[in-house]
C-alpha cells in the first residue's frame, strides 16, 4: 500500500507534443507545495525524462510503477 | 426541438458549427434543430498569421474575415461575449443579459494569454500571441539596431508548441536580410533540459539553433522579469539580461469557463477520445481548452470538430456516438523566411520531422490562403 494520496493524475499515454513531463510540469504548478502528482506515460523517453527533471528541479519522485499495457506512472510530490 | 450552442468562433467552433449545419441538414431545414454559434467578435481571425504580422510579412484584410461570411446559412451567429454557461438551466448567459437554452453545447473558446501572471512580462516583454502584441513586436523589430533579443518559453502549455523556435528561426533571417545579424545576438530559453518538450523536434532543431548561431539556454524557468533593469530572473536562481523580450506567456481557458465551474486546473476536463466533457452530459469540447495533453494548435481543433459533429448529430438523432479522435495534429515549422518543415504525430505515432524545403514553406504560405476553406467546413 503506497504511503501517499494522489491528489492529480494525468493520462499523458500518447501524447507527443507537448508531451508528459510538460503535463507533469502544468499539474506541478497548479499544485501546493506537498500536493502529489502523478502522471502516465507511454514514452519510453520519460523513464530517464522525468525522474531527471524532477531531481534538477527540487521535487520528490516518490514512484515510477510500470503498468499493465507497459506505461510508467510518475508519482512526484511538489517539494518547492 | 433541440438546441445545439456552440461556444466559439475560432476554427473549433466554426469548423463545428459548418459540419453540423451539413450533416443535419434535414433536421435544420425541418426546424427539430436550432443551431447556433456563439462568439465575442464580429470577425474570425487566423491566428497563425501573428507569426508572420511581427515581421510585416501580412495584414488584417489577409487573416480576418466576418464570420457570417464563414458560416453555413442555417448557423444563427451571435456575436455577445459569454458571461456564464449554466447546467441547470441548460442555458448560456451572454453580455446582454440574453440567454440561449442548449440540449447539446461544445466548448471551443480557445486560450488566452495572461502576462501578468509572470510578475515585470506585461510591462517589459513582447508578444505574438495576440494581434496587437504581434504589430507591437513589428515595429520594434524594425527598429532594432543591436543587442540582445532573448525568445523565452515561460507559459506552459502554450498555443503552437512550435512557433517559439520558429521565432528564433525567422528572427535570424530577418536580420541577416538586412545585414545587420552580427549586431543582433539571439537567446532562446525553454523549460526543461532541452530545446523543446518532444525529444525529435528538439533532437531536430537544436544543430538548426547552433548552425544559425541561436544561443539556447535550457532548463530555463522564468520567475519575474525586472523591468528597470531589463533582466529576466529564472527559478534556477539565474539571470539573463535583455535589450527585448519575446516571451511566450502563461495561457488560460476564457475566464467564463472557470466562472461557470467548468474548469478543473484551468482547462475542461475531456475523454481524449469522445471529446466528451467529463462530468457534464451532451457537453463537448474543442480546441485549446481541453485538458487534453495535446499541443494547442489549429489543427488539433480543426480534427477534433469532426469528432465532436459526427457524434453530437448521431445523438441528435438518437444513435450511437462511434467516431473518435485520436490525437492527430499537423503542425508547419517556418525555418527562416523561405523554407519550413513539417511534422504530423497522433496519440500512437509520435512526430519525425522531415527536411527543411522551400516546397514546405510554399506549402505553408499557400495554406495561409486555404485556410478559409477549412474554416468553411471544406477541408
Amino acid at each position: 500500500m503506497p504511503e501517499y494520496v494522489i491528489d492529480r493524475e494525468i493520462d499523458a499515454r500518447g501524447s507527443a507534443c507537448p508531451g508528459p513531463l510538460m503535463e507533469l510540469i502544468r499539474a506541478l504548478k497548479a499544485s501546493e507545495v506537498g500536493q502529489v502528482v502523478a502522471v502516465l506515460s507511454s514514452d519510453q523517453g520519460s523513464k530517464v525524462d522525468i525522474p531527471d527533471w524532477v531531481a534538477k528541479a527540487g521535487h520528490k519522485l516518490l514512484a515510477a510503477e510500470e503498468e499493465e499495457d507497459g506505461a510508467t506512472r510518475f508519482v512526484v510530490q511538489k517539494a518547492r | 426541438m433541440q438546441d445545439i450552442v456552440v461556444v466559439g468562433g475560432g476554427v473549433g467552433g466554426t469548423v463545428t458549427a459548418n459540419l453540423l449545419a451539413e450533416e443535419l441538414a434535414a433536421e435544420l431545414a425541418a426546424g427539430q434543430v436550432r443551431l447556433r454559434l456563439i462568439t465575442d467578435q464580429p470577425d474570425h481571425v487566423y491566428k497563425p498569421a501573428f507569426l508572420y504580422r511581427a515581421f510585416g510579412r501580412t495584414s488584417p484584410p489577409a487573416y480576418r474575415r466576418p464570420q457570417r461570411e464563414l458560416l453555413h446559412p442555417a448557423v444563427e451567429l451571435i456575436v455577445d461575449p459569454v458571461r456564464r454557461v449554466e447546467v441547470d438551466p441548460r442555458r448560456v448567459a451572454v453580455e446582454s443579459d440574453r440567454t440561449f437554452p442548449y440540449d447539446y453545447l461544445v466548448l471551443a473558446a480557445g486560450s488566452r494569454v495572461v502576462p501578468e501572471r509572470t510578475p515585470g512580462l506585461g510591462e517589459a516583454g513582447e508578444q505574438f500571441y495576440t494581434e496587437e502584441g504581434a504589430s507591437r513586436l513589428y515595429r520594434r523589430l524594425e527598429q532594432f539596431a543591436a543587442g540582445t533579443i532573448v525568445v523565452s518559453v515561460i507559459g506552459v502549455p502554450h498555443m503552437c508548441p512550435v512557433a517559439p523556435l520558429e521565432m528564433a528561426f525567422m528572427l535570424d533571417a530577418f536580420f541577416r536580410e538586412r545585414g545587420r545579424r552580427d549586431q543582433v545576438e539571439i537567446v532562446y530559453t525553454y523549460p526543461i533540459n532541452r530545446c523543446h518538450s518532444n525529444p525529435a523536434i528538439a533532437q531536430w532543431a537544436a544543430p538548426e539553433l547552433e548552425a544559425r548561431h541561436i544561443r539556447v539556454e535550457t532548463f530555463f524557468n522564468v520567475e519575474r522579469i525586472d523591468p528597470a533593469r531589463k533582466v529576466i530572473e529564472t527559478m534556477e536562481g539565474t539571470e539573463l539580461p535583455f535589450d527585448l523580450l519575446i516571451g511566450i506567456p502563461e495561457h488560460a481557458a476564457p475566464a467564463f469557463l472557470e466562472a461557470s465551474g467548468l474548469t478543473k486546473d484551468g482547462w475542461v476536463p475531456t475523454d481524449r477520445h469522445t471529446l466528451e466533457v467529463k462530468g457534464q452530459e451532451g457537453m463537448w469540447a474543442v480546441g485549446d481548452v481541453t485538458d487534453l495533453p495535446v499541443s494547442k494548435a489549429g489543427s488539433v481543433a480543426h480534427y477534433q470538430a469532426a469528432t465532436v459533429a459526427a457524434n453530437l448529430a448521431a445523438r441528435v438523432r438518437g444513435l450511437p456516438p462511434v467516431a473518435r479522435y485520436n490525437g492527430k495534429t499537423f503542425c508547419f515549422i517556418e525555418t527562416g523566411s523561405d523554407a519550413g518543415t513539417y511534422v504530423e504525430f497522433d496519440y500512437d505515432h509520435p512526430p519525425k520531422p522531415v527536411r527543411a524545403s522551400r516546397w514546405i514553406h510554399w506549402a505553408k504560405l499557400a495554406y495561409n490562403q486555404t485556410y478559409w476553406l477549412t474554416a468553411r467546413g471544406v477541408v
